[in-house]
């Protein structure tokens, strides 16, 4: 008898258990395991959207690995938005929000000016610094000429697309201008008093003092940076086709990375093979590649650092 | 605190449930009947979704469907406008009472796909019922685009034919008499034409770049009547001497007027295709490969000089052909999720075969007829120079870019190896075109 009761109340137990996870249980199995499990499934399969989808083994796979022409550029492209860009807008950010916290008046109207370029709509910015750095017309390389700078090609030359996408990403740092700022007026003023009169310099007051105080956020603005530029696809798009002066539209084909590929990234793969090509295995593959990629790039930083896991403690 | 194993297994259970469920209602949907059984005599109302977007496009489009509902009083048509082949293509995989029963899209090199997959029906049995021979009813190079390995799951609606525009006033100062004829006399014309200025042009005699807008590959090669694939559907660019020519050519335009760099940081300070500051409509280049679009757009911004209109050059072995062009244009294809199939030909018959319908649409629209009666209309109203497109779409010669299984995917593929051959980065015409074949061979195994 009493172990039935035993046995009854660790069922209980256990269902108001499950019943309290359900929320957390539906909407994971939902938004993560199905669309994870769907994913590896049809990266398997060839599947077009109309015929029944069948059994191709590791077509797709091999398709992308070794025959798809546009894969290895866009992952190059891809990790070099993320090595290249995320450092320059942390340390950008950083040194934006310690300028404006140390300064003494005009604080509103800085802070104002470095924010509002982020509110711009990213097609209408990216649009916008085209025109400012068409190597013909724009006025960037007027002046640069003008002074006997050489003006270089920007998004119409390969070599330097990318860093005109960097440039276009460093305008558009005042959503990590806010969150520094945000950590820098939070660290206790007493430690830098207490610093000072050990004798630190400005240099060891940041590096022993603001640095230790403000690296979880540090890290959030990496890990969600690093995020960001792997999902990079409006702006390289669009910076492409206007450099590139076709658009794309009906009628027209698909320009994959103008100039020379040098501005495809791997979300702009996953929508031409999904959803131009209609070809959804290879897209999943791509998609696949795309998130082994954000978790590896998770754990390295977790690892390394562990900002977050002290945060939250 | 550890999760307790009865709760562990249950979360497994209901991951697993869900997935397996999703998994199996995904693996069931997609699919499509072609069963045609409605009553086309009924009161119905069918969905047509097109692309064109401009006032007077859609304005044209609207007196067509009228045109249409005044002859059959019973079908209604709700017509949306302005619809890419993006939403077009999702659209007809998703289905449903407001998904397309009627599509049109300017993207001809879709067909392959749309008839591959099943997303559109066969017309084949309806041209049939109704007693009507697309082999003699529409003009060589529209039947071809609109069919896919026999199956011919769409109809021309209006057409695209590609011609030379060239600046008569230029032509003038430069002595030169006629358009030229040959690609030999075509370059001469293109460098006596350019006047250099600084680092850059006061007028360049044509744009050759791949990247000028409608001077793409397809266009270059349908001159040189090229053979896309073989009759077992492999690649034929490394083979047919037509491809080789044609980069050729391009090539020394590119070189004799001036280079690639210099023409394309010349090309960055050009207007763009659609507005009225194409390089064409503002005298910074004397000649243009377009389509018959571009006479209206030039003669709508009032240009300083007169404008000429002639077939695009042949080559000097082929003169007897000079009249021909590359060919393209709108098609129009019924859902084969669409419940109302007989209604939708009913429809698709009226726009694309109706002779006065398509004369007063192209009359509207001012683009091609897509029939060889509506080309012969007397009731055709254009300005003389568009006479010349109407006779390339004639032309038996013009040529097209066929269908593919995966739609454009090969042209874009052509394309790309073009980027790369203008510019210097691949310099082996021969190992380019081979390797560019295997690609495209590659991709087609990979769609099928």
């Amino acid at each position: 008898m009493s172990t039935i009761t035993l046995a009854s109340k660790r069922r209980r137990s256990a269902l108001r258990t499950a019943a309290f996870m359900s929320p957390w249980l539906i909407g994971f199995s939902v938004f993560f395991a199905y669309p994870m499990l769907s994913t590896v499934y049809f990266s398997f399969m060839h599947y077009d959207g109309f015929r029944p989808p069948t059994w191709s083994g590791t077509k797709n796979w091999t398709y992308v690995f070794e025959h798809y022409p546009y894969f290895w550029p866009a992952l190059r492209n891809t990790l070099w938005l993320v090595l290249v860009t995320v450092t320059l807008r942390v340390l950008f950010g950083l040194a934006i929000g310690l300028l404006i916290t140390k300064i003494k008046t005009g604080t509103g109207v800085f802070r104002t000016l470095f924010y509002l370029p982020y509110l711009a709509p990213p097609v209408a910015a990216t649009m916008a610094f085209a025109f400012l750095l068409n190597p013909g017309t724009g006025p960037v390389n007027s002046i640069l000429e003008k002074i006997g700078i050489p003006a270089p090609g920007w998004f119409n030359d390969p070599a330097w697309s990318k860093p005109a996408l960097t440039l276009l990403f460093l305008w558009g740092v005042g959503d990590l201008m806010v969150i520094f700022m945000a950590a820098l007026l939070d660290v206790p003023k007493e430690q830098y008093e207490a610093a000072e009169l050990d004798g630190a310099s400005g240099w060891q007051r940041f590096r022993f003092v603001t640095l230790p105080n403000i690296s979880p956020i540090i890290m959030f603005a990496v890990v969600t940076g690093v995020i960001a530029a792997m999902q990079c696809y409006t702006q390289p798009l669009i910076a492409g086709k206007v450099a590139s002066g076709v658009i794309q539209g009906a009628g027209t084909q698909f320009e994959p990375g103008y100039p020379e590929k040098s501005t495809l990234t791997l979300p702009q793969l996953i929508y031409n093979l999904g959803f131009q090509r209609f070809d959804y295995g290879s897209a999943c593959v791509v998609a696949l590649v795309l998130f082994a990629l954000s978790m590896v790039f998770t754990a390295f930083l977790m690892r390394r650092r562990g900002g977050l896991i002290q945060a939250g403690d | 605190m550890p999760i307790p194993f009865a709760a562990r297994k249950t979360a497994f259970a209901l991951t697993v449930l869900t997935s397996s469920l999703a998994l199996l209602t995904t693996a069931c949907t997609g699919q499509s009947s072609s069963g045609a059984s409605d009553d086309a005599s009924a009161n119905t109302t069918i969905n047509f979704w097109h692309a064109w977007s401009a006032p007077n496009e859609v304005k044209a489009v609207n007196a067509l469907i009228a045109g249409f509902e005044k002859a059959h009083p019973n079908i209604h048509v709700n017509v949306v406008s302005n619809m890419t082949d993006d939403k077009i293509n999702q659209a007809l995989r998703s289905g449903g009472d407001k998904a397309p029963d009627v599509i049109s899209s300017f993207t001809t090199n879709n067909v392959g796909k749309f008839c591959s997959s099943g997303a559109l029906v066969d017309l084949n049995p309806f041209f049939k019922k109704s007693g009507i021979d697309p082999e003699t009813t529409f003009p060589k190079a529209m039947n071809e685009y609109t069919q896919y390995d026999g199956n011919r799951c769409t109809a021309p609606l209006l057409g695209d034919a590609y011609g030379l525009y060239y600046n008569k006033t230029a032509f003038k100062k430069a002595g030169i008499t006629s358009p030229p004829k040959t690609w030999t006399e075509f370059q001469a014309d293109a460098k006596k034409l350019t006047i250099t200025q600084g680092d850059g042009y006061k007028q360049l005699g044509f744009m050759p770049d791949y990247h000028g807008w409608e001077t793409t590959t397809e266009h270059y090669a349908a001159q040189f009547s090229p053979t896309y694939f073989t009759s077992d559907g492999k690649s034929n660019i490394a083979k047919d001497p037509a491809f080789t020519e044609a980069f050729t050519l391009q090539k020394n335009l590119v070189d004799g007027l001036g280079g690639f760099q210099k023409l394309e940081k010349y090309r960055a300070t050009l207007g763009d295709e659609w507005g009225d500051k194409h390089p064409f409509q503002t005298g910074q280049v004397a000649m243009q490969l377009d389509g018959e679009w571009r006479l209206g757009m030039a003669l709508a911004t009032k240009p300083k000089f007169d404008i000429g209109v002639a077939p695009l050059p042949v080559p000097d072995d082929q003169v007897a052909q000079y009249g021909k062009g590359y060919i393209t244009g709108t098609i129009a294809g019924i859902a084969a999720t669409s419940k109302k199939q007989n209604a939708a030909w009913e429809f698709v018959k009226y726009i694309t075969t109706d002779t006065d319908a398509v004369v007063n649409f192209s009359n509207a629209i001012h683009n091609v007829p897509s029939t060889l009666a509506a080309l012969k209309s007397p009731k055709l109203k254009y300005d003389p120079r568009f006479k010349t497109f109407l006779d390339i779409a004639a032309n038996p010669n013009s040529t097209t870019s066929p269908a593919s299984i995966n739609g454009g995917v090969y042209l874009a593929t052509i394309q790309n190896f073009g980027y790369d051959y203008e510019s210097g980065k691949v310099k082996n015409l021969k190992s380019g075109l081979e390797a560019t074949a295997q690609q495209i061979d590659t991709d087609i195994a990979q769609a099928k």
